[in-house]
């Protein structure tokens, strides 16, 4: 169903289903199932509702476009700082991401590390539960620790709690300058090395990533203060061979992914970084893959294949992460889970809490469990 | 403020509820002596005792399980307790419960500088987490005006800020896992050295639940390299309004101090003689702090001056080195103690959005006059966060009541204006029955619902966070169901 223009419209349109809904923004980001029933477009929920640049918070009706955020915010010379990713180059797609759908997947970029991510820049929420209610939870202030905190529970659950109809955001501002470090032809081991020794450092590392065997390491902030910060990294981290400093690496294709586009299959495993390394060397020849977030975080790209993603949720489950199947064919995302599998008593807790905050079942179901 | 009634029934199975709990826990873990449970009366909401009726003080996770289960069985409520350092009442006793108190677990579990993590039993105080990293030149960020003495238990519960999250943000931005024990006495794990949840971000939830979800007994917390200097500027002006502008000035130039502190008039005289800060008199004054090297520093400092300029101070002194940084902070740090030497107080924390920042103060300057009690302002300029203190006299029959209402209205206020309720102290009591105020009976429900599912009995600190009437139903029958 689309045409929705209003939150109201949203919650009579649960409230009446009859059957599963398969919620959809701008369809940029949506994970390997098929549709099923009726479909539940909350594109049509678009506007920005609130800005106050001098207060750093943004509030947005969810299907506004991700794009029509970041225009507004760069008028004001701010951003969204957790670098939301852009999934259409990866997925095949050519939607148009909003802004629901980007706190849905709790989907951050690079600068996850430094910054935080999209939950943590989620201030506040509304949203329509699964009995077709409408919930707001937070608020539009910075700090706010009135009763509990479902805008975390929202984010990241890919509209199974509930179908999102507004997000409050805090924002930061822009910077006046960026440069990278890349230390060229390093191991993924000695580059978890290089990235943990410029991350435990206070020179303020706002992005760090292994790709095509070189180590980038992003700096941002006022211009004296990159150079300067540039220089004394530059020569913290000498015994790594020594490091170029360059303004145009193209963080892009860190954040969305670039080096495993065109796979079949597509796994992004979060770990402690320093087991990012080991993710790695377990991959079969030829398969491709990405380290960022210091190593913490690693995108696999390769064929279809159900004895690599059991081999790596096993793995990630073993080193205390996980996996998800991000893109996939569709008899591979029907045949296993797509998301990492969890421990018995946190399961239970996960089931209980989606059967009281979506009774029927109706939405998303079978989406983030089997 | 008022609490349930003890359940005589709970009561009249003391003797066997310690008996139990003495078979699980080492000797002298388990309190029952009346002039003893005395000491866990209270918290920092001072106004509010009670004595529970058994105190417990597990050493370990399998203790903290051991003790949930048995209370579970025998229907007993559970008052978890970090330090006890709680403004909202969070750690309050009712007299039918077991006060577990995490205060022998703290043990500093894995330093890990490579993944810039350290795990901790939480029993462990905010301030010894960094002093167990520092001398390696680590910190852990969230600095409630507490750190001293108040457990990183209690600022899971609270999702405790502190001055400087206008950079490096709360508790829950800097909490990677815990260890949770459920009422039941299962044991789970959430989150840990990984970054973000692979299923529903449990552990966004837990964080500022209150102890209401279940006991946290171990912490991934997030560490950062320290920077490698900070320094303050201290700016006086005419009024708040030209203070608020230039907060909002300052963020919009695209800089982002570690700090922005705000202190009316009021808190400016109580503090200067108190603390002897050589501050300006004036109507509003701002500490800003930024952070980097000496450079970065300036060339910032520099930028915020500027600012200020525009603004018509009354004062402007930008820090020469680390004992004027110290006494520039000193003032502010000693804020709380300086107003408690000539009054009793308490201390609200609503939050605004700063541009109502003007509006909200002179608001409470009226309702000041209205009650007839003096209030004094302090806060983090930079987030909105207020913590108004209104002065009364505990001695004085009715002063207190006074005190509450005005502190009411207050709160309305910053919700009617766009904020909330309480920023970083938590609901606790204090606040529980303004909760409808902010939040719909939908909005209250779907909370709710959260706790029945971590604690279907409802037996962890039952009768905090949600009004008395509304929870009631809940709480009633899980007692029926004993």
């Amino acid at each position: 169903m689309s045409g929705l223009k209003t939150e109201q419209e949203i919650a009579d349109f649960v409230r009446v289903a009859s059957g599963p809904l398969t919620i959809r923004g701008g369809r940029t980001r949506t994970l390997g199932l098929a549709a099923q029933g009726d479909v539940l477009d909350v594109s049509g929920l678009s506007g920005i509702t609130l800005y106050e640049p001098g207060a750093l918070t943004l509030v947005a009706q969810a299907g506004t476009p991700v794009a029509e955020i970041e225009a507004a915010l760069a008028e004001q010379n701010q951003r969204l700082a957790f670098e939301p990713t852009d999934m259409t180059g990866l997925l095949g797609r050519t939607g148009t991401s909003t802004i629901g759908g980007v706190i849905a997947a709790n989907a951050s970029g690079p600068r996850r590390i430094q910054a935080g991510a999209a939950r943590d820049f989620a201030l506040g929420v509304r949203f329509v539960d699964g009995a077709g209610q409408v919930i707001k939870n937070g608020g539009r202030v910075m700090k706010n620790v009135t009763g509990y905190d479902l805008v975390k529970l929202m984010a990241g659950s890919f509209g199974t709690l509930g179908v999102l109809t507004e997000v409050s955001l805090k924002v930061l501002p822009a910077v006046e300058a960026e440069q990278t470090l890349v230390l060229r032809a390093l191991s993924a081991e000695h580059a978890v090395r290089a990235m943990s020794a410029a991350l435990g450092s206070p020179y303020e590392v706002s992005g760090a990533a292994w790709v095509d065997g070189d180590v980038w390491l992003r700096l941002e902030g006022f211009t004296a203060s990159v150079a300067y910060r540039a220089a004394s990294l530059q020569s913290a981290l000498a015994a790594f061979g020594g490091a170029d400093v360059v303004d145009d690496a193209d963080w892009t294709q860190v954040r969305d992914a670039a080096p495993v586009h065109g796979s079949q299959a597509v796994w992004r495993i979060s770990v402690k970084p320093s087991d990012g390394p080991t993710v790695v060397a377990g991959l079969p020849d030829g398969v491709r893959s990405l380290m960022d977030w210091g190593g913490g975080l690693v995108w696999v790209g390769h064929d279809a294949s159900e004895a690599l993603h059991h081999a790596l949720q096993h793995q990630a489950a073993s080193l205390g992460g996980h996996a998800t199947l991000i893109k996939g064919p569709e008899a591979l995302c029907s045949a296993v889970p797509v998301f990492q599998p969890e421990p018995a008593p946190v399961a239970a807790l996960s089931a209980q809490l989606r059967a009281r905050f979506d009774p029927r079942g109706i939405l998303n179901p079978g989406l983030m469990v089997a | 403020m008022q609490m349930p009634d003890p359940d005589p029934q709970i009561l009249s199975r003391k003797a066997r509820v310690v008996a139990r709990l003495r078979d699980v826990l080492p000797s002298g873990a388990v309190i029952d002596d009346p002039a003893e449970t005395r000491a866990y009366e209270c918290d920092a909401l001072t106004a509010y005792r009670c004595p529970p009726m058994v105190a417990v003080l597990p050493a370990s996770t399998q203790e903290v399980a051991d003790v949930l289960r048995i209370c579970h069985a025998e229907g007993v409520p559970v008052v978890p307790r970090g330090s006890g350092t709680s403004l909202a009442g969070g750690a309050l006793p009712t007299a039918d419960c077991v006060i577990l108190g995490v205060a022998r677990m703290n043990a500093v579990l894995e330093t890990d500088y490579d993944n810039r993590f350290v795990r901790v039993q939480t029993g462990r105080t905010n301030l010894s987490v960094t002093g167990a990293v520092e001398s390696d030149g680590f910190f852990y960020a969230p600095d409630p005006s507490s750190q001293l003495a108040c457990a990183i238990a209690g600022n899971i519960a609270m999702n405790s800020g502190g001055a400087h999250c206008l950079k490096y943000g709360v508790t829950t931005n800097n909490l990677m896992g815990v260890t949770l024990v459920q009422m039941d006495g299962t044991v789970v794990e959430l989150g840990g050295a990984h970054l973000d949840a692979g299923g529903l971000d449990l552990l966004g939830v837990i964080c500022g639940s209150e102890g209401q979800l279940g006991v946290v007994t171990e912490a991934t917390l997030r560490i950062l390299h320290k920077p490698e200097g900070a320094r303050p500027v201290l700016m006086g002006f005419d009024s708040a309004e030209i203070a608020g502008a230039c907060v909002a000035d300052i963020i919009k130039a695209g800089v982002l101090p570690v700090a922005i502190e705000f202190m009316d008039r009021m808190l400016i005289e109580v503090c200067e003689d108190f603390a002897k800060a050589d501050y300006p008199m004036c109507e509003a004054l701002l500490i800003v702090e930024v952070e980097g090297s000496d450079a970065e520093i300036d060339a910032q400092l520099a930028l915020i001056t500027d600012i200020a300029k525009r603004h018509n101070p009354v004062a402007l002194r930008e820090s020469a080195g680390p004992e004027e940084s110290a006494r520039i902070w000193a003032g502010r740090k000693a804020a709380f103690s300086a107003i408690g030497r000539v009054s009793d107080y308490m201390c609200l924390d609503g939050t605004i959005p700063v541009s109502e920042l003007p509006y909200v103060l002179r608001r409470i300057g009226e309702m000041s006059k209205e009650y007839g009690l003096p209030v004094g302002n302090v806060f983090h300029a930079g987030d909105g966060n207020m913590h108004p203190l209104i002065c009364y006299d505990a001695n004085k029959p009715g002063d207190l009541e006074t005190c509450e209402a005005f502190g009411a209205e207050v709160l309305k206020l910053c919700v009617e204006v766009g904020g909330c309720l309480t920023g970083e102290h938590g609901v606790g009591i204090e606040k529980r029955d303004l909760m409808s105020v902010q939040y719909a009976p939908a909005d209250l429900e779907a909370q709710m619902a959260v706790k029945d599912v971590f604690d279907p009995a409802w037996l962890l600190n039952p009768a905090k966070v949600f009004p008395l009437d509304v929870s009631e139903a809940r709480r009633v029958a899980a007692l029926a169901a004993e």
